[in-house]
């Protein structure tokens, strides 16, 4: 019953697209395969695109954040892209901050920015 | 009109099947995308309360009327321990989860009416409405 995320490499860089609702196992999952690609590419970046995504909760909120916390810790830096209104809306209202998170409209900016921000 | 759907929740599965059924209830009303996400969310949040603190319960969601007003009513139910200090668990950050699910007030922000009904050692019963504008 339960689906992987496909993380594809892109020069220097992973790149992820969530396309369904993310359920408790899926994301946990996410979690570790996220980290082992990391691992075993060397990447420096990973760009997070969640567009499909039409809502988060708090418990994929807390999963997005530790993966982005974990992956700085490997020197990797993420950059979460294509959070739709709705999405921003309720997690502000929730009450969820994604602190220090580096974001970008879409995954073209996103590569942008992530390539910008690993020459620096 | 009294339609009304449940799910009973005993594993995390059934927290996804509880907030689809809620999506595709938000949509049936006619509620926005936004407003869909509030609900969806909510529903999420009661029902992973449920599971967490309680071990299992019941997220029954009824599409109601009242006057001119339609709305979509939310009833998470459980026959858990009971919440001792309901004022405590109204407050912004606490948790005794270790962050896991963002509480209570979170979810009474997304949604319109919001009640709770509890009895220590007994159970628990949160009502939360969101009504069509």
């Amino acid at each position: 019953m339960m689906t992987r995320i496909p993380i594809l490499k892109l020069r220097e860089c992973l790149i992820v697209s969530i396309q369904w609702e993310l359920d408790d196992q899926t994301a946990l999952a996410f979690q570790e395969d996220l980290l082992a690609k990391l691992h075993t590419t060397a990447a420096r970046g990973v760009v997070l695109d969640l567009t499909p995504i039409d809502f988060i909760d708090s418990f994929i909120a807390k999963v997005l954040g530790d993966v982005i916390n974990m992956s700085g810790l490997m020197g990797a830096k993420v950059v979460i892209t294509g959070i739709q209104p709705a999405v921003a809306i309720t997690l502000i209202e929730l009450g969820i901050r994604l602190e220090n998170v580096v974001t970008a409209l879409d995954l073209e900016n996103g590569l942008e920015k992530l390539e910008r921000e690993l020459e620096d | 009109m009294n339609l009304r759907s449940s799910v009973d929740i005993i594993t995390e599965w059934d927290i996804v099947a509880a907030r689809q059924l809620g999506r595709n209830e938000a949509k049936d009303v006619g509620f926005g995308t936004v407003d869909q996400a509030r609900i969806t969310t909510a529903i999420s949040e009661l029902a992973r309360n449920i599971y967490l603190y309680a071990g299992k319960g019941n997220i029954e969601i009824k599409q109601i009327a009242e006057g001119n007003l339609k709305g979509l009513q939310v009833i998470a139910s459980d026959k858990g321990p009971g919440i001792a200090d309901v004022r405590k668990v109204m407050e912004d950050g606490f948790t005794t989860s270790g962050g896991l699910g963002a509480g209570l007030p979170g979810v009474k922000r997304l949604m319109d009416d919001f009640k709770i009904e509890t009895v220590f050692g007994e159970g628990t019963v949160i009502s939360a409405t969101k009504w069509l504008r």
